[in-house]
């Protein structure tokens, strides 16, 4: 892990929708975000930023250009080894929670852990614990994913995404759903992430506000960066 | 895998009522299936057995046949015209019957290492006198203590004991319709004419009840040698041998092996018997189609559930996929899914089964045509049950691919995008 490779690194990504005619959304666009960098991306409804999020998050893979995450390209990669970079290097926060309702809130959160199997089951445990408590819902752990609030719901996403200590966090309008008071909350924490955890986030949004306050703003208009 | 498996034992927990029912349908065709065949399983061998027990697996006897050649043929051989010839004056000879050499065929087959049992029969053709009247009737004359071993006699043995007919002369079992007939009790003395017209007194010491209402009116059993001193004919003098072998896989090359070697007419049991193999091959073939019907129906049962499960947990599975699940890992979530409800439904059932199979066990089944058996029969050979698993298995393993597979392909940026 040498820190002169950029986190992320997009090399002129184009992406067309077929259906019903082919719409060119994303136009040769390249990016590049450091370490430990906190980076919003903005832009008008339809100018292709949550496309290119999920172009980014190696979810989608049908797109031109060049991907690398930490220094490795993704494209061409088997659908095992996308899984196991997304499980192992990238954090997710959606702007609707996506828990699993089924499992409690410690579960949730301990899951991608589990699933890297890096570490013991009571290790993850424990770490899990540890990130909802420094995310000051540590009393909630042992309850079911919906039975609490959509502003602790968020918190939970953010913890999950922490859990395997990636070198990116993703956001896709991540406080889009929630009041002001639970954005201020969401906002501190990505903050603190980025500052103290020394982890890069990129997240998509359309709160001005927001975006204003992070360390850098890429603009899109109409698949370009701007 | 145990992280997998935790999944979906969770997804099924969350999806209790739904699981349970298909279960229940895994369950209930199992149960079903096992019950079914040891049922008809129980009733082959039950039919089966009524004939096949009691039947030789070879049988040697000299049946009457006319001369093969005519003096008349002799005189024109020797001209080398091809003439018919109608004039048929040799008839069969009259001590037929029996078979030549009897002693010494018996003594080869007991030394034939592939032969169990080799007993000898002297069948009579005779007249019962009861008062004014004549009744027709067959008298076999067997070797009691070998019938007994070989040919299950005494479960066809109603009433008395096969020691008496065994020990002492001139006693004889009557077929139970006869005896009706001749209002004979045990410790009667009935009166027999045989075809030459010599007559004898026997005494009744059994009945015999085969399940057959015309065998049970003609057929009776004696001693061997008490048939023989009816007849008035020596210790030799016998008219079938009866053979059973360790394999009777064996019996119709067997059979054609006998006819050469001791120059006797020979049958085998499947020859004599094929009307019952068919039966026994029908009903298993129906029953194995029903059973497999039931499989697949609740194999449907699956399928539509897991489909269900599917559309409601799309947003689960683009989480599973987001945080890093691959594919096949969402395909083997909902395939234990799958295979989970097979299991369980599938031990369900097979207690269920077990269960219903006592119950048929138990439920009383009397008839006058058997006379041994008291209560349904039932086969409980392991066989079935291992055929109901592995087929409930591969039921809910094929059910539970299909939508396995679906969610597997089920692209996360579209439900995530979509929402």
């Amino acid at each position: 892990m040498s820190s002169e490779v950029n986190a992320l690194e997009v090399v002129k990504v184009s992406k067309s929708f077929h259906d019903p005619v082919t719409v060119k959304v994303l136009k040769e666009v390249s990016l590049e975000l450091k370490r430990g960098e906190f980076v919003s991306i903005t832009g008008k409804s339809g100018c292709g930023k949550s496309t290119l999020l999920y172009i980014l998050s190696t979810m989608d893979t049908d797109y031109e250009g060049e991907l690398l995450i930490d220094g490795e390209a993704t494209r061409g990669k088997s659908g095992s080894r996308l899984a196991r970079i997304r499980n192992e290097k990238i954090g997710f926060v959606f702007q609707f929670h996506y828990l699993l309702t089924e499992f409690s809130v410690l579960h949730n959160v301990m899951l991608p852990g589990l699933k890297l199997g890096r570490k013991s089951k009571a290790e993850v445990e424990h770490r899990a614990m540890e990130l909802l408590k420094e995310l000051d819902i540590g009393e909630q752990a042992l309850k079911s994913a919906n039975q609490i609030s959509g502003g602790q719901k968020q918190r939970v996403a953010i913890a999950r995404a922490l859990i395997n200590d990636p070198l990116i966090i993703m956001g896709d309008e991540p406080t889009g759903n929630l009041d002001s008071k639970n954005s201020e909350i969401v906002f501190e924490i990505f903050q603190r992430i980025a500052s103290e955890h020394k982890r890069s986030l990129l997240v998509v949004t359309h709160d001005d506000d927001f975006a204003k306050r992070t360390d850098r703003i890429i603009e899109m208009d109409d698949g370009r960066v701007v | 895998m145990q992280l997998l498996i935790d999944i979906a034992i969770t997804l099924l927990r969350a999806k209790l009522r739904q699981s349970i029912v298909a279960a229940v349908g895994v369950m209930f065709s199992i149960a079903m299936f096992v019950t079914l065949l040891g049922f008809m399983n129980g009733l082959n061998t039950l039919l089966d057995g009524l004939i096949l027990n009691r039947t030789p697996h070879v049988r040697l006897y000299n049946e009457l046949h006319p001369s093969v050649k005519q003096p008349i043929e002799k005189a024109f051989q020797r001209t080398g015209d091809s003439t018919h010839h109608f004039i048929r004056s040799i008839k069969p000879k009259d001590d037929l019957p029996r078979l030549r050499n009897a002693t010494a065929i018996m003594s080869a087959l007991e030394n034939d290492e592939r032969v169990l049992a080799v007993s000898p029969r002297l069948v009579a053709q005779v007249l019962f006198n009861i008062g004014t009247t004549d009744l027709n009737g067959i008298v076999n004359g067997v070797d009691v203590m070998k019938e007994v071993q070989y040919y299950t006699f005494n479960d066809y043995l109603v009433q008395g004991d096969p020691s008496d007919l065994a020990t002492s002369n001139n006693t004889i079992v009557l077929g139970k319709g006869l005896a009706e007939l001749m209002e004979a009790k045990i410790g009667d003395v009935v009166q027999v004419t045989t075809a030459t017209g010599d007559r004898a007194m026997l005494r009744v010491v059994g009945y015999f009840q085969s399940g057959m209402a015309d065998y049970d009116k003609v057929q009776c059993f004696a001693n061997i040698k008490t048939v023989q001193k009816l007849l008035v004919r020596p210790g030799s003098y016998l008219t079938d041998i009866n053979v059973k072998l360790h394999d009777i896989a064996d019996a119709p090359a067997m059979a054609k092996e006998f006819t050469s070697r001791f120059g006797v007419q020979a049958v085998d049991i499947q020859t004599a018997n094929a009307q019952f193999e068919t039966g026994s091959d029908v009903r298993n073939i129906i029953s194995y189609a029903v059973g497999i019907v039931l499989l697949i129906v609740a194999g449907f049962g699956i399928y539509n559930i897991l489909n269900m499960m599917i559309y409601e947990k799309l947003d689960a599975i683009a989480i599973l996929k987001a945080t890093g699940f691959n594919g096949s890992d969402v395909r083997t979530i909902f395939l234990l899914l799958s295979i989970i409800i097979g299991i369980v439904g599938a031990v369900g059932g097979l207690v269920v089964g077990i269960g219903l199979q006592l119950v048929v066990d138990n439920t009383p089944f009397v008839t006058a045509a058997l006379p041994t058996i008291t209560t349904f029969p039932i086969d409980y050979s392991i066989s079935y049950y291992v055929i109901a698993v592995t087929f409930a298995l591969l039921t809910t393993w094929v059910a539970g691919w299909f939508p396995a597979s679906k969610a597997s392909q089920i692209d996360p940026v579209e439900i995530i995008r979509g929402k």
